[in-house]
């Protein structure tokens, strides 16, 4: 009897499958179905952009070359106290590779890497392993000191051992414009080396500034489409969708034609005797030109958000608001604009996010003083052939965007975030 | 005895019979395997002929059937179209895609490091042609396959010094130059290189490459450094912050060229009044379309331009056969009757004669006749293969302040 109650206080389907069971067994089947639609895409992400990311964070550490042309060399110098020049088996480790390196032909990768440290290496490295590879022979010490005077330097072997290291710092310390000294402490670059610290800093002021234009402008328009009725607020939609279909190139040079010094604004303003022949105005190849296109360009990405948000109040709510005695300025700051906040967050920080790697567009009308981060990092990528400092510089973008991502979601909270 | 007689010659007669038939019969097979050795030999003959065919024909189904050339683009290209590629197709069948490019190594080196190397031949200056021979980016080039000159000079000897290299072998000698229209300037011309740094005196935009190389030379040919001194001061500290502190004085004025066909552009457009330039480009814009632009050849920086095969190119055997094609004498002269760079090859320099459009002499445009050489410096690869990352960072460091 008891055995009985038991069995009966599992309730069965129709087969006589527990529910409980069977409920699971639907719910894998439905998680499982769900997953494999989602595997493209998840794979998509993988290959295109999380690799890429590890590949990026990898090469900016990585350093390879000069560890494995020269490994006996950079062994040797591990009891390197760093003070005059290291003794006898360092140079004779040397003198080995680098004739085994120039059979190899990598010695000239190895004077490469070492020539981005200390101007000067790479003929030094390069005319040094041809001597050697005459067939002199030692002592290695006298005979390298007397191929070039260098070898007696102590930064020389300074530079060997900093960047033989496996895995570098270097790249980063360049990244904020710092650098290892002779002795091996970290100080800063000279000053006319100077500049990435003053380029990030310019590029955050400049995605600042971009934000907040876009807010400003964007804002009115927003409020407008929400408020008008639909028959012209789509018409007005259209306008602001239009630019954004249209090629980013083609935006970026209408503006070269309108700004330019012989452009149709400076021959407006000439014309209309507002200003002189002699004294165009110069508004494109600056920064002013790259804060007009961005911010154009990038108004979009804040309309559209706002919209979105702006359409789910309810107009009933002002109206309430004005019945109940507040003048009408009031009750838009205490009643409309605080339930568009998370439209204004989203807008802010698409438009901010988008703006700090911002590439094409400061590389044609940014000139020579509106140029930003990213046109460095492509600058060494494709003009210096220095990935490691590339790939560095990159890193400390992508944490400066998770870092602002961070404070964002801390101060206003990222449940507040509505993207449409 | 009479009947020995008879028996003896009856048997030399039968013997001579048997023998003769033997030998007729020896012949006869003689000659038949005669003509069956000739048969045979006709057939291995024909046979040989037919595999001879075949192959060659093998050899022609792997020949490409075209050829990625890179260079410079604009008024170079066209030069170089006109003076090699046209004549190599006509020979070879063997089509060129040309394309374009600015110079450096970034995408030479972006292909061989990911393995998909595109281009066969790329048209490279001579810093970039060491450096990249030393980083592993071009192939070794076997330089005996170059033909001898006109003249039957061998090939190492007709080539001037230093034009050939481990991974590189020269086409033309170039200059940078600065040009300036004659219609901005009235009075006064500009004719030494202090005078394009000399923005008080002669007002107006420049133009100028954006990059160090070889505006740092320039600028201290223009604060009155001997040719000879340039790089011996260059290599101080003191020299850069020298040459900088030139650059300074015009950095206000100044707009940044990039591409070799920009500056006749920015000229022609009224952008800039006197801009740097590659004397072929100011040549081209002259007499192809009669711009009213002025070289000033004083401080001039002359540089090589060289072939060079990038590491791994997929047809490379081709690629080193247009090589030699197109720096034989003939060719080498040719290029200069489309534009004013100088050859390499001392067989072809009494070749070169008139410009191939419009019949002017080219001799008095070339970067090495007398009259434009006077002060004129030769760029030290040695030099910028050590210093180009400093300068370059500096340069960029400078120019973004």
């Amino acid at each position: 009897m008891t055995s009985t109650t038991a069995n009966d206080a599992i309730i069965r389907t129709a087969e006589g499958v527990p529910l409980k069971l069977k409920l699971l067994r639907t719910t894998r089947r439905n998680r499982i179905v769900a997953f494999c639609l989602v595997v493209p895409l998840l794979l998509f992400i993988l290959v295109t952009f999380l690799v890429p990311i590890a590949v990026m964070l990898l090469r900016s550490v990585d350093n390879p070359i000069v560890a494995e042309t020269l490994p006996q060399t950079v062994a040797a110098l591990e009891h390197w106290s760093g003070q005059g020049v290291p003794d006898e088996a360092a140079f004779a480790a040397l003198a080995e590779e680098f004739t085994l390196a120039r059979e190899n032909r990598t010695i000239g990768r190895a004077a490469t890497r070492l020539n981005f440290e200390l101007s000067g290496m790479r003929s030094l490295v390069t005319s040094t392993a041809r001597t050697l590879s005459r067939g002199e022979q030692g002592p290695y010490k006298e005979l390298l000191i007397e191929i070039d005077g260098r070898w007696g330097e102590q930064k020389t072997w300074a530079t060997i051992k900093l960047i033989g290291q496996r895995y570098t710092t270097v790249q980063y310390l360049a990244s904020f414009d710092l650098h290892y000294d002779a002795a091996g402490r970290i100080v800063a670059q000279p000053e006319v080396r100077q500049i990435y610290v003053q380029i990030f800093m310019r590029t955050l002021w400049v995605s600042l500034l971009v934000t907040v234009l876009c807010l400003l402008l964007g804002y009115p328009v927003a409020y407008l489409l929400s408020t008008l009725p639909s028959r012209i607020s789509n018409m007005l939609m259209i306008l602001v969708l239009l630019p954004f279909w249209t090629s980013l190139l083609v935006r970026t040079t209408a503006w070269i034609v309108l700004l330019q010094t012989h452009g149709v604004i400076n021959d407006l303003l000439v014309w209309a005797g507002l200003i002189g022949d002699e004294s165009r105005v110069q508004m494109i190849y600056n920064m002013t030109g790259t804060i007009v296109a961005m911010t154009h360009i990038l108004l979009p990405f804040m309309v559209l958000p706002i919209y979105s948000v702006m359409k789910t109040i309810s107009p009933s709510h002002m109206r309430a608001a004005l019945s109940l005695g507040a003048n009408p300025l009031v009750a838009f700051w205490r009643v409309y604009a605080p339930q568009t906040v998370p439209g204004i967050g989203a807008g802010s920080i698409l438009v901010f996010i988008i703006s700090i790697g911002y590439y094409i567009t400061p590389a044609l009308v940014g000139g020579r003083t509106g140029q930003l981060i990213s046109n460095f990092i492509a600058f060494h990528m494709q003009k210096s052939l220095n990935w490691g400092l590339a790939a560095a510089l990159g890193t400390v973008l992508l944490a400066c965007v998770l870092l602002l991502y961070w404070l964002y979601s801390r101060v206003v909270g990222l449940d507040k975030l509505k993207l449409g | 005895m009479k009947n020995t007689n008879v028996i003896v010659v009856g048997a030399a007669a039968v013997i001579i019979a048997v023998v003769g038939y033997f030998a007729i019969d020896k012949g006869r097979q003689a000659s038949e395997a005669q003509k069956e050795i000739a048969r045979l030999s006709a057939d291995v003959e024909r046979l040989m002929g037919e595999k001879e065919k075949i192959e060659k024909e093998k050899e022609l189904a792997l020949r490409p059937s075209s050829l990625t050339v890179v260079s410079w683009g604009g008024a170079y290209t066209k030069s170089q179209v006109e003076a090699y590629h046209k004549p190599w197709v006509k020979k070879t069948g063997i089509k060129i895609n040309s394309e374009d490019y600015n110079g450096g190594l970034a995408e030479v080196k972006a292909q061989v490091e990911s393995g998909t190397v595109v281009w066969d031949l790329v048209d490279v200056e001579l810093s970039d042609a060491v450096r990249g021979c030393d980083d592993g980016l071009f192939e070794p080039i076997d330089l005996s396959i170059l033909p001898p000159g006109d003249d039957g000079t061998p090939a190492k000897d007709d080539f001037l010094p230093g034009t050939l290299y481990e991974c590189a072998v020269a086409n033309i000698i170039w200059s940078t130059i600065y040009a300036y229209d004659k219609t901005k300037f009235p009075g006064d011309k500009p004719s030494t290189i202090a005078d394009f740094f000399d923005s008080k005196k002669f007002k107006g935009k420049r133009g100028m490459r954006k990059g160090a190389k070889p505006n740092l030379e320039m600028a201290l040919m223009a604060d009155g450094v001997a040719a000879g001194d340039v790089y011996k001061l260059l290599s101080t500290p003191a020299g850069v912050d020298q040459a900088f502190k030139m650059l300074d004085k015009i950095k206000d004025d100044t707009v940044w060229w990039e591409a070799g066909a920009q500056p006749p552009q920015m000229l022609a457009d009224g952008e800039v009044v006197m801009s740097t330039a590659y004397n072929g480009r100011i040549f081209n814009a002259q007499v192809v379309e009669n711009k009213p632009f002025v070289i000033v050849w004083d401080g001039q920086v002359w540089d090589l331009d060289l072939w060079a095969i990038p590491k791994g190119a997929p047809n490379k055997k081709t690629a080193l056969e247009f090589i030699a094609f197109s720096t034989d004498t003939t060719r080498n002269a040719a290029q200069a009757s489309y534009i004013s760079y100088g050859p390499v090859r001392k067989s072809a320099a009494p070749l070169v004669s008139t410009h191939a459009g419009t019949g002017i002499d080219m001799k008095p445009h070339m970067p090495t006749a007398p009259e434009n050489f006077k002060n004129a410096l030769q760029n030290d690869f040695a030099w910028w293969a050590d210093h180009q990352d400093e300068m370059n960072e500096r340069f960029a460091a400078w120019l973004a302040k």
